[in-house]
């Protein structure tokens, strides 16, 4: 099986965010794979272990992105590949993402993808599904378990909580949500193998692209952080009294009850 | 420049969901005046859903009942809402950030090669131009964004942008649409519910939370009494979820449910930053928690110190007296 996995490098969860000249300062940011496209790269493995087939790991990016891949690569991934931007463009949206990815998809044969449900950072969740369509693919989104039998799916999917049993067939488009794995961490021969295992560097050039066709559809006005919350009030006494004070703040001043 | 706009509404067991009405108050923005065109699909008679849809300020609507339409598929939705966007040619369109909304509006987006500004929590007119506000980093920072080229299409989250006001004196037209939908490729086998009855935590307005601290699924007990009484609903932290106090589904934070109420109260939940990226920006946070050090302290406008289990049950009281004396 053809299995390929889309990756975003993101800030780790654990960041503080600033912003500085109405951007995000990225300078001492830690970076991490996409917490649900870690799930992605563990789901195509145990794919791949169960019915054979190479998994590629696929994302858009710079340079500086060849960390998670080779963090993929040494999860188990078999090749990757960088389509790297850095010197073709400077801006970009989802429009854009999908627009490169359906050119690298063009001409290779697919049967599984699956991408995260949404990036930590810019958070659209929007390119598993528009990828979808653009390859007239079959997509569900926001999957918790799937099972392949011949070109036969069957996949659970979260609906705000409840579960969806779907069936569909290859070839598919999944995003992941949480839930439908546990990712391994990288081992060391792992990650002693994934120093020699191919990673590939792609420019638009090489997908036939120009800027003109890949020029977004939305622009970025402003970036700022949510204003400083007050401290709020931490109540004292008894705690009899405390809960009464708080339920006559939540009606008179919060007004809420 | 006054612009139709198409919004695109949800029903969830049998009943329009609120965020409709704030995409319909997001659409009457958008529009700047012009025309805010209703789109419901489904099974069955929509008529009283679209009417109610009229009361909340569309100008008029359009049902698309068909039997595909029973349940959601993405394939069905994106046909039967493709079919009435190419009727329509609007200017915009705007749905829900709901489950619905974030699977069908990619597809439709990509395959009119439009943009489309996800999970908005504002739109405004400024100068001329449409501009939206959304959460970016979960919550830890907002972009403004406006679409460059031509159709503006937006997700709204729910909670947010408020409804307008129902008004059953609003006259509106209702039509009838056919569609054809053919080859849905994903076939929905099975349902099994798992959220609890009624509101849904995006939209909940009251949200009792529990942490690791509530120690048991029985833990949880008092807290839905609490969240009961506050016609509210329960959510969790993962911690909780992890030690399996409660399913998944009532997980909130960076990779679980983004949520907005009115009212947050988070019981022995201790503040990680991964937690508060989903409940940050609630209205107003009542932190429960017996340690005076807890992260959760630093985002909450009340703070009690204590014992959850010898709180919450003293909560429940004072809220019951409350009631009986209003
Ligand atoms: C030169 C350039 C500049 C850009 N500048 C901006 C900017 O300033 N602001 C902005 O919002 N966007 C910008 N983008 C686009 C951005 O990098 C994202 O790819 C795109 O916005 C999707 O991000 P998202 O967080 O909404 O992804 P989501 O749709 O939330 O991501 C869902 C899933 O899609 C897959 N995916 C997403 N992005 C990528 C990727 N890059 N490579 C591989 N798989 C991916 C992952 O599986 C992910 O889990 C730029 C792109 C380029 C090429
Ligand atoms: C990539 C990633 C994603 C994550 N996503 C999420 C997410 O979406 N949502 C999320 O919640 N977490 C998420 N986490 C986990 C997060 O980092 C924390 O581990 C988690 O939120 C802790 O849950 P907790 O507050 O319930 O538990 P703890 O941190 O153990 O806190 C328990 C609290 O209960 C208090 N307590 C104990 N007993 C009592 C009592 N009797 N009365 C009152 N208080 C009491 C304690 O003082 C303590 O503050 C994520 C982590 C990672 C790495």
């Amino acid at each position: 099986m053809n299995i390929f996995v889309l990756l975003k490098r993101t800030f780790d969860t654990e960041e503080k965010i600033s912003v500085a000249n109405g951007k995000i300062e990225d300078d001492s940011a830690e970076y991490i794979i996409n917490p649900y496209d870690e799930y992605a790269v563990e789901e195509a493995i145990k794919i791949r272990d169960e019915h054979g087939g190479e998994v590629t790991v696929v994302t858009i990016g710079e340079e500086d992105a060849e960390k998670q891949l080779r963090t993929a690569l040494a999860m188990g991934a078999d090749q990757a590949v960088l389509i790297n931007t850095e010197d073709d463009l400077e801006e970009g949206d989802q429009f854009t993402t999908v627009k490169i990815l359906e050119a690298f998809f063009a001409d290779r044969d697919v049967d599984l993808i699956l991408g995260g449900n949404v990036a930590i950072d810019e958070a659209s969740g929007q390119v598993g599904p528009r990828l979808a369509e653009r390859l007239d693919m079959p997509c569900v989104t926001t999957i918790t378990k799937i099972e392949i039998d011949g070109t036969t799916v069957t996949i659970d999917r979260d609906v705000e909580g409840d579960v969806e049993k779907v069936e569909t067939s290859l070839p598919l488009l999944v995003t992941c949500q949480q839930g439908l794995n546990e990712p391994r961490y990288p081992s060391l021969p792992g990650i002693m193998k994934a120093k020699k295992k191919p990673l590939e560097e792609l420019e638009l050039d090489d997908l036939d692209l120009e800027e003109d066709d890949v020029e977004p559809k939305t622009k970025t006005t402003e970036i700022f952080l949510p204003p400083e919350k007050q401290a709020g009030k931490v109540l004292e006494g008894e705690t009899a009294d405390q809960v009464k004070e708080l339920v006559s703040l939540l009606k008179t001043e919060a007004k809420v009850l | 420049m006054s612009k139709k706009v198409l919004v695109i509404g949800e029903a969830r067991e049998g009943s329009l969901r609120n965020v409709t009405f704030e995409a319909i108050a997001a659409g009457n923005i958008v529009s700047d005046g012009g025309e805010v065109v209703g789109v419901l699909c489904g099974a069955g008679d929509l008529s009283s859903m679209a009417q109610e849809m009229v009361y909340y300020g569309a100008s008029r609507v359009i049902t698309v009942a068909n039997e595909e339409l029973k349940t959601y598929t993405s394939d069905g939705y994106g046909q039967a809402i493709y079919q009435v966007i190419k009727d329509e040619s609007p200017e915009g369109i705007i749905m829900g950030h709901t489950a619905i909304g974030k699977d069908v509006t990619p597809k439709l987006a990509s395959r009119l090669e439009s943009g489309l500004v996800s999970d908005a929590t504002e739109v405004v007119v400024e100068d001329g131009n449409i501009v939206f506000t959304r959460p970016i980093y979960s919550g830890k920072a907002f972009e403004k964004k406006e679409i460059t080229d031509g159709l503006v299409f937006a997700t709204i989250r729910p909670n947010n942008i408020p409804a307008l006001t129902r008004d059953d004196s609003l006259a509106g037209e209702v039509t009838e649409k056919e569609v054809e939908i053919t080859n849905i490729r994903t076939i929905i086998k099975d349902v099994i519910k798992k959220s609890s009855e009624g509101v849904d935590l995006s939209e909940a307005k009251v949200i009792v939370a529990g942490g690791r601290g509530v120690k048991s699924s029985e833990g949880f007990e008092p807290l839905q009494e609490l969240a009961d009484t506050l016609n509210g609903t329960v959510g969790a932290s993962r911690g909780a979820c992890d030690a399996g106090y409660c399913d998944y589904s009532l997980q909130i934070g960076q990779t679980g449910k983004v949520v907005t109420p009115d009212l947050y109260i988070a019981c022995g939940i201790s503040g990680a930053i991964q937690h508060l990226a989903g409940m940050s920006n609630s209205k107003v946070i009542v932190a429960i928690n017996k340690d005076p050090e807890a992260n959760i302290f630093n985002v909450a406008d009340y703070g009690i110190v204590g014992d959850l289990f010898d709180v919450v049950p003293k909560l429940i009281e004072e809220v019951k007296q409350m009631k009986v004396n209003a």
